[in-house]
């Protein structure tokens, strides 16, 4: 018998509608995987109950004969930047330890009254800031891959959707929830060896989800294959009244419009994105992810995104200011934790309690965001970034104008290992440089596989797309998913 | 207009002021979610997990704070900026959980625009001054805190964080405590035309923060301080009068002003310091990044427009000119939108009743009003809101009078009677036979009775003592139990002595 | 500890070390002096490179309002929330009749 905790969303969904295996069985596979994978530190909250019942309410739905949720039966991973009912929701901070929302975010909800069962929440970076999941309050997240050639360093999955990524790769769950801020879904993904979308800003709806940065958090699902993706997108897309900047437009049968054919369709290859010194094994890949392109039928044309150097500085001055002003909110009055030292007046406490609760990644974060929204520069710098920023969207603009898809790498490297590159901020931001400008410009973008490195190490190559233009950029992800035939996994060590 | 000066050692001071008003918006829930807004209910019981700033929680505007904001805008003849945009303005306190408030400080909703004041409403020849008025933006309020229910803590109640304010920004065009004092009771008046504030300032819905400064006359504008949350417009005088001569006592003894915020204290009728925390008033102003840009279209302007009553200044004139009211009536009546209401459905329901035009009407009306119904709430303690008598009852009084049912004297008798009973002038008439008679029959047999029974003062009269004709017709009148008509009793009385 | 030092190419630093406190002041989080210390060259790293942005010619561009081109919705004026106290304060750190509770405030 297949082991069901290879299937993939899809086939799961399939499988249990055509009676091949039951939800039960699905899930509590699934919670084995998870409770003997404590080595990846993946979740922070185990809910294999939540699983159970689930899988138990779509059994009986469909012992009733009633026609199941689009998800039914399907257990996946949230992140715990979601809000669950209930459920603890921490966002990897020792600020909101022991914090039960009252309440559920639209996305997971979304999920939930699809049919999917919660296998737990999974692990991240704090507050979503970081690309290597080394800023969790609840330790590192270990990716399951190693290098090649017996080297056993412990490899960063990616973040900040670092839970999501490890746990999807050594399946532990068939797929997961991300959110993406400057390439938090799509970072993971590559570092891991899966796939993952992000949206256009405003597809997903934000409510209930803990602020990272408003005018870039995006949610997303992550899963091992395009289809997947696209299955779970569109359960958790669509219009939300209780978010300003939700897109209120249908949503669109992404699944059902899958083609791999990419006849008519003209591929923008950026050349800013090919710096001097770019990895060769990244351009060697990036280089295989053209031919496949021109294979399905695209044309292949050079364009020019001029501002691209200037995307990060941009980016990190205005999800700074953003957080800043988001993180306010943790003072320790109405919820999470509260440092109240002896004889301290209310400031005191504001001050111990954020010194307390807060990482050191987050603390910085918020100290540059106050920085540049200070007295006296607010318009050299904020000011200054969101016009650069207008620049990056329309050099996209003119860039579509030739185009209707962009190719580029997802990072500029394979995974690293765990403490490499902590001791210098400033060279883990750079991680972040061929997936921060689609964030600004709040465009779609999606990570996809595409082989492995000399390392064994997976690297993945990112579709960009015009905006609501998922289809597309779903289509050319699928495109490139079935010409690499990536079939890797990590070999199983936890 | 005001030649309003401090008389300084070193001569003489102007006083510069201006004003920044914080009026709650009328609106039936929270400028960013649907909690309530209402006066006085139990602690954190109209609290959105929006409002309590839970993780992950989003705002979206409330329709109707945006309307009553530009509607207010309209009715100050102010320029309504059809793009204006949300920015957070960051602080941290206890009673506001976001940690910022979200405001409009780059791009405000409404921008510069006027209003008129008269400096003494009494005098109809007194001048008039346009005040400036450089924007009103939309803004959240915040919480409470308590400090006496606890010996070591403080308490949050959050249900006014996230209600409506605007922000009613004046330019420094005031030049004297009453010119102040005239704005803040003109912009009231406005308000509450408009039906965008209650303007009820003992419950905090109006309050105000004065700017004051001084300068020697001609010069340039001094340094000024803040007097924040002034909550009636006697202490907004108050704050201006004590401010301006602090001031001009510490320049005079060589000091500076110092920029600051200062809080009024009524019992002490004194301006003091806020402890300075200018460090901490960085607040990071920078655009709401959880909202759209606020972009009105002219649908949305004209029913702004069209939903806008006739305003104060307007009605005003039309009383004046169209209703041939004193200038002073016109003015008292117009000062509160709800007693020109109540003035306009008595004149409405007087003409109607006696088939006239309003005008015809309506100075009858208006002393009745403001003499007689005005008298007599006065002394009952009550409002025109509370008044037992309603403005269709008093038209029908007026009526009687008008048509010559019932003696003006008469009517004082059944008026009482009315806020008494809560009866109909009409039923009490008749029931307790009160309508005067010009039955001549009856009025000249009384008339010969009283002339018959003082027959020493119809000596004394027929003699040259003319001044006892009054009370010849007193008499008479007593005697009729005041129903008889008067011109017919001042008739008969004559004839009779002239017999 | 890392010695603080104008950079190689002889500019000064932008940030030095009362200027984090004070930033972290206003941040309302507390710091030693060891961990402002400690700051100083990151944050100055950090802001250094980010200031790259100010040779981009943005003569006549306006900040960008909304990612993706949108308008502000209004939601009608309808009480649809509230009542909720218990969820309201049920995560609190201290909640005492109905109120949350702080250190006294002295005002």
């Amino acid at each position: 018998m297949t082991n069901l905790t290879d299937l993939t969303v899809a086939e799961i969904r399939d499988g249990f509608r055509a009676g091949d295996f039951s939800a039960r069985e699905v899930a509590e596979g699934f919670n084995a995987n998870v409770a003997a994978a404590k080595a990846l530190n993946a979740f922070i909250v185990e809910t294999p109950d939540k699983a159970l019942e689930a899988a138990d309410a779509a059994d009986r739905a469909k012992a009733a004969g009633e026609t199941p949720g689009a998800l039914a039966g399907v257990p996946i991973g949230m992140k715990d930047l979601f809000c669950t009912k209930g459920v603890q929701t921490t966002a990897a901070s020792h600020m909101l330890e022991g914090f039960v929302p009252t309440y559920e975010s639209t996305v997971s909800g979304k999920l939930w009254a699809a049919g999917a069962g919660m296998l737990g929440k999974l692990n991240l970076d704090q507050f979503a800031m970081g690309s290597s999941n080394e800023t969790s309050y609840f330790g590192n997240v270990i990716s399951p891959w190693k290098r090649g050639g017996g080297d056993n360093a412990a490899l960063a999955p990616g973040g900040s959707s670092g839970g999501s990524s490890s746990a999807i790769s050594a399946r532990l769950c068939p797929a997961a929830t991300g959110t993406d801020t400057g390439g938090s879904i799509r970072q993971p993904a590559a570092f891991t060896g899966i796939s993952g979308i992000k949206p256009t800003y405003g597809r997903c709806s934000r409510w209930g989800i803990v602020a990272f940065a408003s005018s870039l958090d995006q949610a997303g699902p992550m899963a091992r294959t395009v289809r997947d993706n696209a299955i779970l997108l569109e359960v958790m897309s669509g219009f939300d009244p209780k978010d300003s900047t939700s897109l209120d437009l249908p949503v669109p049968q992404w699944e059902a419009n899958l083609s791999s054919d990419l006849k008519g369709k003209t591929v923008g290859i950026p050349k800013e994105y090919r710096p001097d010194g770019l990895n060769a094994e990244i351009s060697a890949m990036w280089d295989r992810g053209i031919e496949w392109l021109k294979d399905a039928g695209a044309n292949v044309v050079e364009v020019s995104l001029p501002h691209t150097q200037y995307a990060l500085p941009t980016y990190y001055i205005i999800a700074p200011a953003e957080a800043s002003s988001n993180l306010a909110r943790y003072d320790g009055v109405r919820y999470g934790q509260r440092d109240l030292p002896d004889g301290a007046g209310l400031q005191d406490m504001y001050a111990a309690t954020r010194a307390a609760g807060f990482g050191p990644e987050v603390k910085r974060r918020i100290m540059i965001g106050t920085y540049v929204l200070s007295a006296g520069f607010y318009d050299a710098y904020y000011t200054q970034a969101q016009k650069v920023r207008a620049l990056i969207a329309r050099d996209f603009e003119l860039a579509f104008e030739k185009c209707d898809l962009l190719l580029t790498p997802t990072a500029p490297s394979s995974s690293f290992a765990l403490g490499e590159k902590q001791a210098d901020p400033l060279a883990m931001y750079l991680n972040d440089v061929f997936t921060v400008p689609a964030s600004l410009a709040g465009l779609p973008a999606m990570a996809v596989p595409g082989g492995l490195d000399a390392a064994g190490l997976p690297i993945g190559l990112q579709v960009i797309g015009k905006a609501l233009d998922e289809q597309t950029v779903l289509n050319a992800s699928l495109a490139i998913e079935e010409r690499s035939g990536f079939t890797a996994r990590p070999d199983k060590w936890w | 207009m005001s030649d309003y000066r401090i008389q300084g050692a070193t001569g003489e001071w102007e006083v510069v002021i201006g004003l920044e008003v914080h009026a709650q918006v009328t609106s039936n829930a929270k400028l960013f979610s649907g909690a309530a807004t209402a006066f006085g209910a139990e602690p954190n019981t109209q609290v959105s997990l929006v409002d309590a700033a839970m993780p992950g929680m989003l705002p979206v505007p409330n329709r109707q704070c945006i309307r009553q904001a530009v509607r207010t805008g309209m009715a100050i003849d102010a320029q309504i900026n059809k793009w204006s945009r949300f920015d957070r303005k960051n602080y941290f306190y206890a009673d506001l959980p976001q940690g910022y408030q979200i405001s409009q400080l780059y791009h405000p909703i409404v921008g510069e625009g006027q209003i008129e004041i008269v400096l003494d409403e009494k005098n109809p020849d007194s001048s008039t001054k346009v005040i400036g008025v450089e924007r009103i933006h939309v803004e959240q309020d915040a919480g409470k805190l308590m400090h006496d229910q606890h010996p070591t803590s403080s308490y949050v109640d959050l249900n006014r964080s996230g209600v409506a304010l605007m922000e009613i920004v004046s330019k420094p065009d005031m030049r004297s405590p009453a010119e102040a004092g005239a704005y803040l009771s003109k912009l009231r008046t406005i308000l509450r035309y408009v039906g965008s504030c209650d303007g009820n300032m003992d419950q905090g819905s109006m309050r105000a923060d004065v700017n004051v400064s001084v300068r020697k006359p001609g010069e340039e504008f001094g340094t000024r301080t803040e007097t924040k949350n002034v909550n009636s417009v006697r202490f907004v005088m108050a704050v201006v009068e004590h401010e301006a001569n602090r001031q001009v006592d510490v320049l005079e003894a060589g000091g500076k002003i110092v920029q600051e915020t200062r809080l009024y204290d009524p019992d002490r009728n004194e301006t003091r310091s806020m402890r300075s925390k200018e460090d901490a008033h960085d607040y990071r102003y920078f655009p709401d990044p959880d909202l759209l840009p606020l972009v009105l279209d002219d649908v949305f302007l004209d029913e702004c427009r069209a939903s806008l009553p006739e305003l104060p200044d307007v009605k005003r004139k039309r009383y004046e000119q169209a209703l041939g009211l004193s200038a002073y009536n016109a003015a008292t009546l117009t000062a509160d939108a709800d007693t020109a209401r109540w003035f306009e459905t008595l004149v409405a329901e007087a003409a109607r009743i006696q088939g006239k035009s309003e005008s015809d009407v309506a100075k009858a009306s208006a002393n009745w009003l403001l003499s007689e119904l005005y008298g007599a709430l006065n002394r009952l303690g009550k409002t025109l809101e509370t008044s037992p008598v309603g403005p269709t009852d008093g038209a029908e009084l007026l009526a009687l009078v008008a048509d010559g049912t019932i003696s003006g004297t008469i009517a004082k008798q059944v008026f009482e009677i009315m806020l008494e009973t809560g009866d109909k002038p009409g039923k009490i008439v008749e029931e307790k036979g009160l309508k005067q008679t010009s039955d001549t029959g009856a009025i000249e047999a009384a008339v010969a009775t009283v002339l018959a029974n003082n027959a020493d003062k119809v000596e004394q009269y027929r003699g040259g003592k003319e001044a006892l004709f009054g009370f010849f017709v007193g008499q008479t009148m007593k005697a009729m139990q005041g129903k008889a008509n008067p011109q017919v009793v001042n008739e008969l009385v004559k004839k009779a002595l002239a017999g | 500890m890392k010695q603080v030092e104008p950079s190689a190419s002889g500019e000064a630093m932008s940030i030095d070390l009362q200027t984090v406190k004070k930033i972290a002041s206003l941040s309302r989080i507390s710091v030693t002096d060891a961990e402002a210390q400690a700051m100083v060259p990151e944050l100055n790293n950090i802001l250094g490179w980010v200031e790259q942005l100010g040779e981009v010619d943005v003569t006549g561009i306006e900040p960008m309002t909304a990612v993706i081109p949108n308008v502000q919705r209004l939601r009608e004026d309808v009480v649809t929330d509230g009542n909720v106290r218990e969820l309201v304060l049920a995560n609190a750190p201290q909640a005492e009749h109905g109120f949350f509770a702080v250190p006294k405030v002295i005002e």
